[in-house]
């Protein structure tokens, strides 16, 4: 179905292997009021530091990480809505790392990469009834109107199972599951390639979410859409992700194979954020624990693991010797010294 | 074990222009000294309003119908409104589910902590100061002396969660209402956080009723869970014997719809059907006949609690 849009300036043959491929990725934010020693450069948020991977067409990547690790800011980079420091996003055959955020929003390849948001029920404009919501993008990126408009709006509510009867409701007159079906039949419209969804399912309860999770899959078989799906449930992520990446303070420290990057992690950062997943059964990995806080996210050492300090490993060589991101079997990579140690 | 808090038929209802919502329907439980019970449900079934009523801050529409709950001897649904201001900052306290929204966004993180304790322990402002530095530290802000100097927007999630804690206990209530306390946030902060609270009970003997719709949360922080549906408490029993063997159908349900590491996405299932609507007149005894797949005609008898095994309360005609 998705090889049928229109308005597409890259025939999908001549594409490459993956639909994404990031690298060397950085996103630094200035920090105004701080200067250091009197020093005239800014200081600097890290928020994304030297990140890449790829994404394969179809494929589901799970995005993990504390609070703060920089995964929204990952996702608006790779959706185009933030401009990187330095490093390269390809997308399809095209470079889009170097197109202004700007410029990007009046591109057609804005059509192919939609972004959910975690309020992607509360961000719906208020007076809007759910069929505008639809119909907006619809309108924007592929320039849409009158009954063809209308059918492709009802196409999109249908697949995400949204009776068409609640299609001239306003957001404060539908439920908080019927709310995010808007925001995903909104962003699966225009038939994007890549949905970028930044925990979709947080504010719902497990029933609504378990809903929408099928819903994902089902559009996943239908349409073919890959996703990049962020979330702080771990479950969830891998129920329905086929990669995650796990990341600590702007970099990442580990990917591979959901299932099993969680059943056997190898970086001690992932060890600790596995143990700390609760379950029903009670049991818990105490031993496993992770105290403390993380360091400050502010110009941070380049030569130090940034998870030095609060690694139950951590040695000197941790404090003066950045970990690379290093391969292992099963498709699996890990950023620490000690890998083979654990 | 001492009970601190013991509520029993207790019923709330708001008046809306569009009819009575009975929000809660004879509730009844009890927490212990040092105990944490959880009060699980789906949205919408009456969970944060049971902390609102019984700390008599519910809004202006809403009112206590019958019932009676007492924290440490004392009758909170009969308390004048200044009696029950009195116990909210001393022998009760809340945690809101958004840290960030409650803390004054204007004054340093220290300050609102010292301000608490000035005003309930009568301290100096300097010893509050100090007092202030000593319950982050308590609560595991690294660096308290200068964080202590810190404003909300400055600190994560986590760590304005540890704030809203520490302001919370520093009076050493008897009991803590924490609702939805870790939503928001990951799971190595929320261990954290949830990690502060159960030490604080331990040392102090403090009573919690955790709100959340996390059941696997519940699994590991409580040692009583207390499943909610449309304003009925459906089943009670110890953590552990409900999980094992849930035996009202909702809980079932709701079991089924939660993830698990083991478990398969096509396995899980929604609960069928939603809430019904609490402002009907004609509300059927069991609230959740429309969607149970057990339903018989039994069940429309008027509902009744028992207990179905020691310690294990349901209110069903039909259990598993
Ligand atoms: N516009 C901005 N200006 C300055 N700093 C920013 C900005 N946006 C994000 N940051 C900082 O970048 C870092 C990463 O933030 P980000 O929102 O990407 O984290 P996150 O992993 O999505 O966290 P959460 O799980 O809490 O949503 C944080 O330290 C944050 O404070
Ligand atoms: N001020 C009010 N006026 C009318 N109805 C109300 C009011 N406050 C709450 N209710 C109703 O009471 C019921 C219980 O709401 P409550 O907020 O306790 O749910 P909850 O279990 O805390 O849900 P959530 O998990 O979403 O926080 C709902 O039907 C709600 O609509
Ligand atoms: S490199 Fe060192 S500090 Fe970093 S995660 Fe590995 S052992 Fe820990
Ligand atoms: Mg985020
Ligand atoms: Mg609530």
């Amino acid at each position: 179905m998705s090889g049928m849009i229109g308005n597409d300036p890259t025939p999908r043959e001549a594409e490459g292997r993956y639909l994404l491929d990031v690298a060397e990725l950085s996103k630094r934010f200035p920090l105004g009021r701080r200067r250091l020693f009197g020093k005239a450069a800014p200081a600097m948020v890290h928020a994304v530091d030297d990140v890449s991977f790829t994404l394969a067409r179809g494929e589901t990547l799970g995005l993990v990480g504390e609070s703060g690790c920089g995964k929204s800011t990952l996702v608006r980079l790779i959706a185009r809505l933030t401009d990187p420091t330095t490093g390269s996003i390809r997308f399809g055959n095209r470079e889009l790392s170097a197109l202004p955020a700007k410029a990007f929003a009046r591109d057609p390849d804005r059509a192919r990469i939609q972004i959910v948001f975690q309020d992607a029920g509360e961000s719906i404009n208020p007076r809007f009834t759910a069929a505008d919501a639809i119909a907006d993008p619809l309108r924007q990126l592929r320039g849409l109107g009158g009954d063809a408009l209308r059918e492709k709006v009802e196409e999109a509510a249908t697949l995400c199972g949204l009776p068409l009867a609640l299609l001239d409701r306003f957001p404060h007159q539908l439920s908080g599951g019927q709310r995010a079906r808007v925001g995903i039949a909104r962003a699966i419209g225009p038939r994007p390639d890549l949905l970028v969804l930044d925990e979709p399912t947080a504010a719902l309860d497990v029933s609504v979410q378990v809903t929408i999770l099928q819903l994902l899959v089902r559009l996943r078989e239908t349409l073919g859409i890959s996703y990049v799906f962020v979330s702080h449930d771990l479950n969830v992520v891998r129920l329905l992700c086929d990669r995650v990446v796990v990341m600590y303070l702007g970099r990442i420290v580990e990917t591979g194979p959901a299932r099993a990057v969680f059943d056997a992690p190898l970086h001690p950062y992932t060890r600790g954020l596995v143990a700390a997943v609760p379950r029903l059964d009670g049991l818990r990995a105490d031993a496993l624990r992770l105290a403390g806080d993380p360091r400050s996210p502010i110009d941070p050492d380049p030569d130090a693991c940034r998870f030095h300090g609060r690694c139950p490993i951590g040695t000197g060589r941790c404090g003066a010797e950045m970990p690379k991101l290093r391969r292992f079997d099963g498709g699996r990579e890990a950023a620490c010294h000690y890998v083979e140690a654990a | 074990m001492t009970t601190v808090l013991d509520v029993t038929d207790f019923s709330v209802e708001f008046r809306t222009r569009s009819g009575t919502v009975k929000a809660l329907d004879r509730v009844a439980f009890r927490i212990g000294r040092g105990e944490t019970m959880a009060l699980v449900g789906e949205s919408g079934s009456g969970k944060s309003v049971t902390a609102y009523a019984l700390l008599g801050l519910l809004d202006a529409a809403g009112r206590i119908t019958g019932g009676r709950a007492s924290l440490e001897g004392v009758e909170l649904t009969t308390a004048s409104p200044a009696a029950l201001a009195a116990i909210r900052g001393r022998r009760a306290a809340m945690i809101f589910q958004n840290p960030r929204a409650a803390l004054n966004p204007i004054r340093p993180i220290g300050q609102q902590i010292a301000d608490v304790v000035r005003r309930h322990a009568g301290l100096s402002r300097r010893d509050a100061t100090s007092r202030a530095v000593e319950m982050l530290r308590e609560v595991g802000i690294p660096d308290p002396v200068r964080r202590a100097g810190a404003y909300p927007f400055e600190l994560s999630g986590g760590m304005c969660q540890r704030v809203m804690i520490a302001i919370a206990v520093a009076t050493r209530p008897a009991l803590l209402i924490a609702d939805e306390p870790t939503t928001g946030l990951d799971v190595t902060t929320q261990a954290v956080v949830m990690d502060i609270m159960a030490k604080l009970a331990g040392e102090t003997g403090m009573a919690t009723l955790l709100i959340t719709h996390d059941l696997a949360l519940a699994a590991e922080r409580s040692g009583r869970i207390a499943v909610m549906h449309a304003g009925h408490i459906v089943e009670e029993a110890a953590t552990r014997a409900l999980l094992a063997a849930p035996r009202h159908p909702y809980t079932r349900r709701l079991l089924a719809a939660t993830p698990t590491a083991a478990g398969d996405l096509a396995e899980l299932r929604s609960i069928p059907g939603n809430l019904p609507d609490l402002r009907r007149a004609d509300l059927p005894p069991c609230r959740f006949a429309a969607r149970c797949p057990q339903h018989l005609e039994a069940c429309e008898a008027p509902m009744v609690w028992r207990d179905i095994a020691p310690a294990h309360r349901i209110a069903c005609w039909n259990p598993a």
